[in-house]
């Protein structure tokens, strides 16, 4: 470590040291300053400019799971129309759109949104920092997200929703098949929010090398931050190919360029191999984070840590590699060489090795420790044994034959919805009772907790496993209704009333917390005695996230040492700085100024959606659009005099 | 919770250069990023090509002069990029104040020939597959050239007032001449595509 220990009282008067320091500060003066510094002014000027990580995560959330909403009633909705054979509650044209605005929704707003979201709100406060590499980009991608989750949402409102499924294949979505704006708003929807999701991913990565406390070398960052890591290296990669097939789509759509048109040279399948390139990398942007929220709580609640870190860690790497040679398994009905489809066959197996390692590792320390059983726990057990069977009939989908037996059924919709939800919302649903105590400085009803776990789980099971059995029937997927002689009328009527356990079940969870940000137990700083250092600041955390920033010599810092925190001193209080440190071994290296309140990164978003909701209708708006988004960019980074400038 | 501080940071500095700045990191990303984006066009590229029973479809290959004088121009301007990033690394205002300039002029020529460089193509986008990837991986290119000429220009005019002899900004000068790097061994890998691949 490169500092030495001691300290020196009234430091603030010291020649050669630039602004007021936290050595020797009394406590109440350094919290005083550091308010100051770090403060968000108030009301709704205040809402707009700030750029505080836990602000901005917690307003990623509550969006997230507005969409989530949106999309689970359309669900609703389609279970309503399919509760009985030839029901008439919903035209084929309206459902279309519901089942598109439902996968995109959930895909595009909802899952990965939420994921980045409970990363930009913990990783600063997990790695021991005050705020994310780049405070304004974050705040940026928000505004973003929100532009293009608006505006599709909006479109449905007026009729224009898109309508040919979530992955928009050509030609359905091409200028010849693809009527009216719908497909155009599809396309720009997914530039904004992978817009948003690239920038929160370069500020993850920026954040976890350079901003983490001294002395968390590698093989001390949190398993949770280590999975967000490696999402944020696969979106990184994943994300590019759906820009760049999108903006193809929208090219064809617009200005005519022929990229899809086989009558010119294009072809149908080079939109499926671009957009499952990003597509099967997407589900593992889902999951990785989940498994990383499991990695999380299970220690907490088995009072022990993690067996096999090294273990957990590498499969996480292997599986964002992996995620990159899967893509094809989704288009094994597309008559590609069947040498080809093997090999996708073998890799699509491959991932269940390091996924298999990591629910070993967890049964072991299950079995290693002593479980208390409280809500967070309940949700990882639910993950491991919904995740298990979904895990199983992916093996089964990942040989050809079998594919084309199932392919486009029930089946498949079963095993996805077995994946996503038992493998990433029961984690996550886990993940909201375990922080919300930090988030919010109070506790979760347990009561509630539990009857919205054993709901949500038992309707679950009752709604998506008999969709197997459909499948193996035979009903195809998206039909918006089906004839009473093919039999799967009272499968499909259980299977609607079964969903509607799953909805009193997500009722009781919002009710749970609406009723606790009033009433719930106060929390205190670590109600679970956890381990990580996001436990050792007050619940909720000040603006500042640490008092001073505090230094790690163990996996475990918490349990290691739990009633004192050491820490470094040294850093300005009057101006916003957090500590820079080496990329392996977390050796301090410099005291970088962070970002402060700025009104430019609202200002830019509002100018680059404004370029991309123009340029549905017009290839000029981006060239127009192209001026005020410089002009903001300009005013975001020109420096305004700050304090940190002197030095 | 007691707090026992153990190791003083006041005398670390305020910035630094490569890889022990944040911002450093964060262009790396971005590289990256865009990087796979530029992979994604040329692999399409290819894609087509294999498909197609003659490459380029309907046209001949494009005509070399634009893209080699812009090839000829970004490969000299690694030269005073490379100065810059060296005057930048050794807080030289003076020397930094030209090498920026001349780095300006030096992003602005070759959009200039870029005009003629789409001509050049002998093809217009909507013809068939083959013009439309052509524009796409040269459209993707002049964005780059674009950004980083925008954002060069506002760091020269910034190196000129008050605000550019804050020392970080010779670090920001420095991730710039790295980006830069990046836009133009962009450009060599695309022109050895849009321009010889047609020819072998």
């Amino acid at each position: 470590m490169s500092g030495t220990t001691g300290t020196a009282a009234g430091q603030e008067q010291d020649e050669g040291v630039k602004g007021v320091r936290d050595t020797g500060l009394e406590a109440a003066r350094r919290r005083a300053y550091l308010a100051h510094a770090w403060q968000t002014p108030k009301g709704l000027y205040g809402w707009l400019v700030t750029v505080d990580h836990k602000l901005i995560g917690r307003r990623y959330i509550v969006t997230a799971f507005l969409f989530l909403v949106l999309a689970g009633l359309s669900a609703l909705a389609m279970r309503f129309q399919l509760a009985t054979p030839e029901a008439g509650h919903i035209g084929p044209d309206f459902y279309n759109q519901l089942f598109t605005m439902h996968g995109t929704t959930m895909m595009f707003l909802f899952a990965v949104p939420v994921m980045e979201a409970f990363a930009i709100y913990l990783v600063p406060l997990m790695i021991g920092t005050r705020n994310v590499a780049f405070p304004r980009l974050n705040a940026f991608s928000y505004w973003v997200y929100l532009s293009g989750g608006l505006m599709i949402w909006i479109a449905f409102a007026f009729d224009t929703g898109a309508d040919a499924g979530w992955f928009s294949y050509v030609p359905l979505t091409g200028p010849e098949y693809g009527i009216g704006k719908r497909p155009d708003f599809w396309a720009q929807m997914v530039t904004y929010t992978e817009v948003s999701a690239l920038a929160v991913a370069v500020e993850i990565i920026a954040t976890v090398f350079k901003q983490r406390a001294p002395g968390m070398t590698l093989d001390r960052i949190p398993i949770y931050v280590w999975s967000i890591l490696v999402t944020a290296f696969v979106i990184l990669f994943a994300m590019p190919a759906v820009m760049v097939s999108s903006t193809m789509l929208i090219l064809d759509r617009l200005v005519g360029t022929k990229f899809f048109d086989p009558a010119a040279g294009g072809d149908a399948l080079l939109w499926q191999h671009l957009f499952w390139f990003f597509g099967h990398p997407e589900v593992y942007i889902i999951f990785i984070p989940a498994v990383g929220f499991v990695s999380a709580i299970l220690p907490t609640f088995v009072r022990r840590p993690v067996f096999g870190y090294l273990g957990i860690v590498l499969s996480l790497i292997a599986i964002g590699f992996l995620s990159f040679g899967l893509w094809v398994h989704h288009m094994f009905a597309t008559g590609l060489p069947q040498l080809g489809e093997s090999f996708f066959t073998a890799s699509s197996m491959m991932i269940a090795i390091p996924s298999g390692i990591q629910i070993f590792c967890w049964i072991a320390t299950i079995w290693g420790g002593r479980p208390i059983f409280a809500t967070p726990l309940l949700f990882v057990l639910g993950f491991i044994f919904t995740f298990v069977i979904g895990g199983l009939t992916g093996v089964m989908v990942a040989s050809v034959p079998l594919d084309l037996q199932v392919h486009d059924t029930y089946f498949v919709v079963a095993h996805f919805h077995y994946v996503l939800i038992g493998g990433a919302v029961f984690p996550l649903l886990g993940a909201v009772y375990y922080w919300f105590p930090k988030i919010t400085g109070r506790m979760l009803s347990e009561r509630l907790g539990r009857w919205n776990f054993w709901l949500v789980f038992v309707g679950f099971n009752f709604t998506f496993f008999p969709m197997h059995i459909l499948g193996l029937q035979g009903m195809p997927r998206r039909v918006y209704t089906y004839p009473p002689a093919s039999g799967w009328g009272e499968i499909n009527l259980f299977i609607s009333i079964s969903s509607l356990v799953v909805f009193i079940g997500f009722a009781l969870f919002f009710l749970n917390i609406l009723l606790s940000l009033r009433n719930g137990r106060i929390a205190g700083d670590n109600p679970w005695g956890a381990s990580t250092l996001e436990w050792a600041t007050t619940s909720p955390p000040p603006s500042y996230d640490f008092s001073r920033l505090p230094v790690v010599a163990h996996r475990e810092p918490l349990w290691a040492e739990p009633d004192i925190l050491p820490v470094v001193e040294g850093l300005r209080v009057d101006a916003r700085e957090v500590l820079g440190s080496t990329v392996a071994d977390a050796v301090p290296q410099l005291r970088v100024p962070s970002a402060d309140n700025s009104i430019w990164p609202l200002l830019s978003a509002l100018a680059v959606g404004g370029a991309f909701l123009g340029s549905i209708y017009t290839p000029w708006a981006v060239v127009w659009g192209a001026i005020p988004v410089s002009i903001g960019f300009i005013c975001w980074f020109w420096p305004k005099g700050e304090p940190e400038d002197e030095e | 919770m007691k707090q026992r501080p153990v190791a003083d940071v006041s005398h670390l500095p305020t910035y630094d250069f490569g890889a022990a700045s944040p911002m450093w990191w964060g262009t790396l990303a971005f590289i990256a990023l865009e990087a796979t984006g530029f992979a994604l066009g040329i692999g399409t590229y290819f894609y087509l090509a294999v498909l197609a029973t003659h490459w380029p479809i309907g046209a001949p290959a494009p005509d070399l002069l634009p893209g080699t004088a812009i090839l000829i121009i970004l490969l000299a301007s690694l030269i005073p990029n490379h100065l810059v990033e060296l005057w930048a690394r050794r807080q030289d205002l003076a020397k930094v104040r030209i090498g920026i300039v001349v780095m300006s002029i030096a992003g602005i020529l070759p959009l200039i020939v870029r005009v003629w460089e789409f001509p050049a193509l002998r093809i217009t986008w909507d013809q068939n597959a083959y013009g439309s990837i052509v524009w796409f991986l040269l459209g993707l290119h002049t964005s780059h050239l674009l950004t980083d000429v925008g954002d060069t220009i506002v760091l020269a005019v910034l190196m000129f007032t008050q605000q550019g002899k804050a020392g970080r900004r010779f670090s920001d000068v420095s991730d710039n001449a790295f980006y830069w790097d990046f836009v133009v061994v962009s450009w060599v890998v695309l022109y050895l595509v849009i321009y010889w691949f047609p020819r072998m």
